[in-house]
């Protein structure tokens, strides 16, 4: 009990430490952003015109869009057999290594498990600095210790850690310039999410769906690390949408919003995914659609204001968080947003009123058997949960998950990283503790279905018609990256990095890396030279021609 | 500088401190020393093991406790305790790694070294489960299970003639050291899976393969599914997979060899879940055979 305590102290403390010290963080933070001649700045504007120069890569995606698409094209499907590995950087870290590098003017920013964050000679892999961020040991991530990776704006560097801090770090030194904490990690509220730069505002969404946390997007001055707008993804007493929970479920109704989202400029609008909600599989005591869980939302960047959404899974029993990367297409007049869901549709949407224009299984789905009037798959009743447990696919683990997918506007096909497997759902009521997992429902691998099978597919957003798919070994957690040359890349899950030809899906060539793949894949050039990166592993590999 | 350099640096004081307490030569200090580094190590949990269940008997403990074993057990122990391919049937009063209601807070707290049974809180969902969750959980095995003998169905004796000789198990699977290799090891199924499920594989041993030995508990799955390719050269190999990749694949044959093979040199590739193994039906082998095979691998892997 007398350690239980000694830990509220220590975070009382903390917090008054940085009251005490915030004044002086000022004057040092105005120092320091006087502006040093000759220092290439990521400005805003870079990242709205990131296309402008494909030997970067300045945001999660790549672009603002969510297409993880690269313009290189040096690389393509006749000189992609003669790819060899360069370097390796060993993070030194073990579990699930899901970080999406930044590279900026030859310079790599990575994040690895535990908070790390380091800058790499992009030439060499070569370190130049390395951050370990301090956890204290009573962390509450669920599914492992994972850290997606940075967002860039002028000369820092942002960080979310597992003990909910947005961080603010020097892009050149690591050096801390601020660190503020967004919310209570012993409740279960973590960060794993890469952040998104917007303007001068940092954007972060929160992870915690399996402990009851009350779900929330944020977005804090790049400058200062003051926040500047919160929107709580679970609406509150006289807000729209708080009448879709029952009682008071609302206070711990999850809704985390744990992946990258997309930045509209055109509109001034941000698209970010939200998760399930808590419990992630139980319905009762929750009773309504719960929203805003498993929504594409579109918020104004400067206030946070909603101005639409649109729910893909309404009152969730199965764990099937929409987090996945909503990508903008824009394809014959028609601004459009799609997404690969976790719950097995393709939806693509029109991002301009939130309407739902197609939605189509890519894999097996076994929920539904209808839709509703604006064309949204409805669940069957008896999909849910039961007592003795039943088979429902996709399974908890989804269709995907937060594998980033990737869109190529040359073969005009979306690629994303699939997987079948079915689960046996079986309910399992627990009291909410604050801090505490909080499933109120079993599952696990049905063994009367086949075994679980892993593709990559490549999906005609026009049509919602599988092009191509290839089959792996077994399912991956890799994410995909398509390239102008005419290739997607993906890893495998038991250590391949493989490139494809993006029109027909043939392999035309891997490398074996020694780990399981849990990361997508970027596109960067020094001098010229195109290089491919990707974490497998504890490592960091990249690769190029000869 | 490297992140280990970072990380290493409490682990080097901790030494440090540890040498300084055992220079005194007091076993009191030292176990007071090691108190203060459970304290240290587990802050949230609490410390004092305890070995008395608090809910011994208690049905509305066990209630809770079905639905903790549901969410944190049964994705291998399976529904009600019975067991799945990978945890072994809990119901059974004698269990191979706990006796005492502590033996099983023991196991469930800090899992058992050299097998898939982890220790709470160690499987990437977060702290794990609370003393009272763990003894909640107890309360419910207890509640379950069901005091029969292992060894009345069958001849242990009998059987391990048949396993050995008339049943040719011996030839393909192993056990203590002895056997063939090109099916799964069994010294320890016995005890880690249901007399019900052993049954099934040797009747139905297409059914499920290597039942269950997947993602969540192992990175490195064998499934035993038959291969046969056809090589460059024209040569047919048919065996089991001990690995495979997209570009790769290895492939045991039914002498023991060893074939590493690249798929995109091969003429033919052929994956299947048809088991090599032939199914044993009840004209081959006799129910009490069975049971007697059964009752030698149960008193193996239950030793």
């Amino acid at each position: 009990m007398s350690a239980g305590k000694d830990k509220e102290i220590g975070g009382e403390t903390r917090e008054a430490v940085l009251r005490i010290f915030s004044p002086l963080l000022m004057i040092w933070l105005t120092l320091a952003l006087l502006p040093t001649p000759g220092r290439a700045q990521v400005t805003f504007e870079r990242l709205l015109n990131s296309g402008r120069e494909p030997q970067n890569w300045l945001t999660y995606s790549g672009d603002y869009s969510g297409r993880r698409f690269s313009a290189l094209d040096q690389i393509n499907p006749a000189n992609a057999h003669s790819l060899t590995a360069q370097w390796a950087f060993q993070t030194g870290a073990s579990g699930k290594l899901e970080t999406s590098p930044l590279l900026v003017d030859g310079i790599m920013y990575a994040t690895a498990q535990d908070d790390r964050a380091v800058a790499l000679d992009a030439r060499t892999g070569r370190p130049i600095w390395l951050y370990q961020h301090q956890l204290p040991g009573d962390i509450r991530p669920c599914c492992g210790r994972v850290n997606r990776g940075l967002a860039i704006l002028g000369d820092k560097v942002f960080l979310g850690t597992l003990d909910a801090h947005v961080i603010a770090l020097d892009s050149k030194t690591g050096n801390v310039i601020w660190d503020v904490i967004a919310a209570d990690y012993q409740k279960g509220y973590s960060f794993t999410v890469a952040p998104l730069a917007v303007k001068n505002l940092i954007v972060i969404g929160v992870s915690g769906g399996e402990y009851g946390v009350r779900g929330f997007i944020d977005a804090y001055d790049a400058s200062t690390g003051e926040r500047k707008w919160r929107f709580y993804t679970v609406p509150g007493p006289g807000e729209p949408g708080h009448d879709s929970w029952e009682g008071d479920s609302w206070k711990i109704g999850g809704a985390p919003a744990w992946n990258t989202g997309t930045y509209d400029p055109a509109t001034n609008q941000i698209f970010w995914p939200t998760g399930n909600p808590s419990p992630s599989n139980r319905g009762e005591g929750r009773a309504g659609d719960n929203l805003f869980s498993n929504s594409l939302l579109a918020l104004n960047a400067d206030t946070g204001k909603m101005n639409w959404l649109f729910q893909f899974t309404k009152h969730d029993e199965h764990d099937w968080d929409a987090t996945q990367v909503p990508v903008m297409i824009d394809a014959g007049g028609k601004h459009l947003i799609a997404q690969a869901n976790r719950n097995g549709f393709f939806y693509v949407i029109d991002r301009s009123t939130g309407k739902l224009l197609s939605a189509s299984a890519y894999g097996n789905t076994t929920w539904t058997d209808s839709k509703d009037a604006e064309g949204r798959p409805i669940a069957r009743k008896e999909a849910s949960p039961t007592r003795e447990g039943h088979t429902v696919c996709p399974g908890a683990l989804g269709a995907t998950n937060f594998m980033a997918p990737a869109y190529n506007p040359q073969t005009a096909l979306f690629y994303v990283t699939a997987r079948d497997q079915c689960d046996i759902f079986s309910t399992a009521p627990q009291p909410y503790e604050a801090g505490h997992a909080y499933y109120g429902s079993a599952y696990f691998p049905s063994d009367e279905a086949e075994p679980y099978r892993g593709f990559l597919k490549a999906i005609d957003p026009a049509t919602g018609a599988i092009r191509w798919q290839f089959e792996h070994t077994s399912p991956t957690w890799s994410g995909v990256l398509s390239t102008a040359g005419g290739l997607v890349f993906t890893g495998d899950a038991e250590g391949n990095f493989v490139a494809l030809n993006a029109a027909s899906g043939q392999p035309l060539w891997h490398f074996q890396m020694g780990g399981a793949v849990y990361a997508p894949p970027i596109a960067f050039a020094i001098d010229g030279k195109e290089y491919l990166a990707i974490a497998a592993g504890s490592a960091i590999y990249a690769f190029a021609l000869p | 500088m490297s992140f280990s350099s970072l990380t290493g640096r409490s682990k080097e004081n901790a030494h440090k401190t540890k040498l300084n307490r055992q220079s005194l030569q007091r076993w009191v200090v030292v176990l007071t020393f090691f108190a203060w580094m459970l304290l240290l190590a587990f802050p949230v949990v609490s410390t004092s093991a305890e070995d008395r269940n608090p809910y011994a008997g208690d049905p509305k403990a066990a209630k809770a406790g079905e639905y903790e074993f549901r969410i944190n057990c049964a994705l291998c122990h399976g529904l009600g305790a019975h067991g799945g391919g990978r945890g072994p049937d809990l119901t059974r009063a004698q269990k191979k790694h706990a006796h005492s209601d502590a033996d099983l807070f023991q196991v469930i707290s800090n899992g058992i070294p050299g097998t898939v049974m982890p220790a709470n809180g160690t499987n990437g969902q977060g702290v794990g489960m609370t003393d009272e969750e763990i003894w909640q959980i107890i309360t419910y095995i207890r509640s379950v299970e069901v005091r029969a003998s292992l060894s009345s169905a069958g001849s242990a004796a009998h059987g391990q003639q048949l396993f050995f000789g008339d049943a040719n198990c011996s030839l393909c699977h192993m056990v203590e050291g002895k056997g063939g290799r090109l099916g799964p090891e069994l010294t320890g199924v016995g005890g880690s899976r249901t007399q019900e499920s052993i049954i099934d594989s040797v009747r139905n041993p297409s059914r499920r393969l290597a039942w269950g030995l997947t993602e969540p508990t192992k990175e490195f799955p064998q499934e035993y599914e038959t291969v046969t390719v056809v090589t460059a050269e024209g040569k047919k190999i048919k065996g089991v997979a001990l690995n495979e990749d997209n570009f790769s694949v290895q492939i045991m044959d039914s002498g023991e060899q060893i074939h590493l093979l690249e798929k995109d040199r091969l003429r033919s590739f052929q994956k299947s879940r048809e088991s090599v193994m032939p199914p044993y039906t009840p004209d081959l082998l006799s129910d009490q055979d069975l049971q007697d095979i059964v009752a030698y691998l149960t008193s193996v892997g239950t030793k």
